[in-house]
């Protein structure tokens, strides 16, 4: 465990000094803060940065997790032939990552939030924790894909088809089965299928606290139905957190399996 | 003593090492030797537990490896490319590798000081040549005073200077009872550090003595042309 730690520590120290997150705090910060500026209130800020924190978080934490896996290549090797057990240095490098980035977007988004509106809208708290939560996914989505794939082009090429699946296909997917079953009662389905993409149950959440699930139809009535509730964002919650622990798991399996 | 029996390890269905039997002598200096491709580099890290191997059993000191990885603490290793954390400056590479290995160290200091890198220690690695992170990565192997030392082509990369003091930095380590492992496609360098050969070929040990000896049993008069002539 102390192990574990101080791998996170050193993890840390290493990506803070990066530009690269002095760069993804300014645009999470900008971004806010500009919406408040520009006359939004807390609602309206949220919904714009609703898509914002579905497209881009989960590209930028798939893409540059993968990266982040593949460049660490050697320094892996170097703890590996340490007296130091695989589950640390797995478990180090994935932590190391996403808490750094999750504490960039929070202080991003939360700050200006804070100082413009205040803490007390729920859709705040929802925005914060779909954040924190598909960069937790995307990220061990990127390290299964990292493990699995000894080649850094294939590899990074999967995660954006990946990416690309969730954000944009999974959607026409969808449609295109209510389409062909639209004879049948699909409530039942439609509530099942959105368990099976990340965004979409971000998307939920989100749209939920913001009230304007009634624009989505008969459909956003029965997610409202079910996902407004308590039991449905438990629900809705848990199966994002299975979304992250399950590819870390087989990444984990596969990566103690894994030759360097 | 490090005892290798019947070692396999296969990539896909590309058999690199078939059965390897060989015995690693304490105190000695043991140099791998064979063509590209030839399974040393497989078999140096089947040793420190980076590739798992597919049968067969590999003993260091009365230890036999389980996939365990406490056994690592008697190994320092010296990969062939010294990558570490680009931000970090080599100060804060060694210590942070001290505070992971939790082993107390008071030889780091002494060898900054021998590979003459005092003034290098502040710099981030990314700034750092290849030599002088070699130089960094050096430190990192001997800096435990481990019982074994598995060097991967330690001196490439070097320049002249330094790698004589590697090489004698060698020589005084196994001098100290160590056992070193080492690497090398320098074929003088081996003749000049090792004591026993263990020639891969196939994925088997197809030579495996004193370094006179090899050179004896060919009739060359150096190493490099012994090892040549066992090829054709």
């Amino acid at each position: 465990m102390m192990t574990l730690l101080k791998i996170i520590k050193y993890q840390l120290h290493d990506l803070l000094r990066g530009k690269w997150f002095i760069i993804y705090i300014g645009v999470f910060f900008l971004l806010t803060d500009g919406l408040f500026r520009f006359g939004g209130d807390s609602g309206q800020v949220s919904l714009s940065l609703m898509n914002v924190v579905l497209f881009i978080i989960p590209l930028v934490s798939i893409i540059f997790g993968t990266m982040f896996f593949y460049n660490s290549r050697e320094f892996m090797e170097l703890l590996l032939s340490q007296p130091i057990s695989r589950t640390s240095i797995f478990l180090g490098l994935y932590l190391g990552l996403t808490i750094p980035l999750s504490a960039v977007y929070l202080i991003g988004v939360g700050v200006p939030f804070i100082y413009h509106a205040g803490v007390q809208t729920g859709s705040y708290w929802i925005l914060l924790l779909v954040g924190v939560s598909l960069t937790w996914v995307f990220t061990a989505l990127a390290f299964l894909i990292a493990v699995l794939s000894e080649q850094r082009v294939k590899g990074i090429g999967m995660t954006i088809v990946l990416w690309l699946f969730f954000a944009i296909l999974y959607d026409g997917i969808v449609l295109f089965i209510l389409f062909a079953l639209e004879d049948y009662p699909l409530e039942k389905l439609t509530l099942a299928l959105s368990l099976f993409n990340p965004i979409d149950l971000g998307r939920i959440l989100m749209l939920l606290q913001i009230d304007i699930a009634a624009l989505m139809g008969y459909t956003g009535a029965l997610f409202s139905k079910f996902y407004g509730n308590m039991f449905g964002s438990v629900v809705a919650v848990f199966a994002l957190w299975v979304w992250c622990i399950a590819p870390l798991w087989l990444g984990y399996r596969a990566f103690s399996r894994k030759d360097f | 003593m490090i005892d290798i029996k019947g070692l396999k390890k296969h990539f896909d269905r590309l058999g690199v090492l078939k059965e390897l039997d060989a015995q690693i002598q304490e105190n000695k200096i043991t140099a791998i030797v064979g063509h590209n491709g030839s399974g040393k580099t497989t078999l140096i890290k089947c040793l420190l537990g980076l590739d798992k191997y597919d049968g067969g059993h590999i003993t260091i000191k009365d230890y036999k490896l389980n996939g365990d990885w406490g056994y690592r603490s008697q190994i320092g290793y010296m990969p062939q490319i010294a990558r570490f954390p680009e931000n970090l400056t080599a100060t804060e590479v060694i210590a942070m590798i001290s505070d992971l290995r939790a082993g107390s160290t008071n030889k780091a200091d002494d060898l900054i000081t021998y590979f003459r890198l005092s003034g290098e220690m502040a710099k981030p690695l990314r700034n750092l040549s290849g030599g002088t992170r070699q130089k960094v990565n050096a430190i990192v192997a001997l800096m435990f005073n481990p019982d074994i030392l598995i060097l991967d082509e330690p001196t490439a990369g070097l320049d002249p200077i330094s790698s004589s003091l590697l090489k004698d930095k060698i020589i005084a380590e196994k001098d100290a009872g160590k056992t070193v492992i080492i690497t090398s496609h320098i074929m003088s360098e081996i003749q000049e550090l090792a004591d026993t050969i263990l020639y891969l070929l196939d994925g088997k040990i197809f030579f495996d003595g004193p370094v006179d000896a090899l050179i004896a049993q060919t009739g060359e008069k150096n190493l490099e042309r012994a090892i040549a002539k066992m090829m054709s």
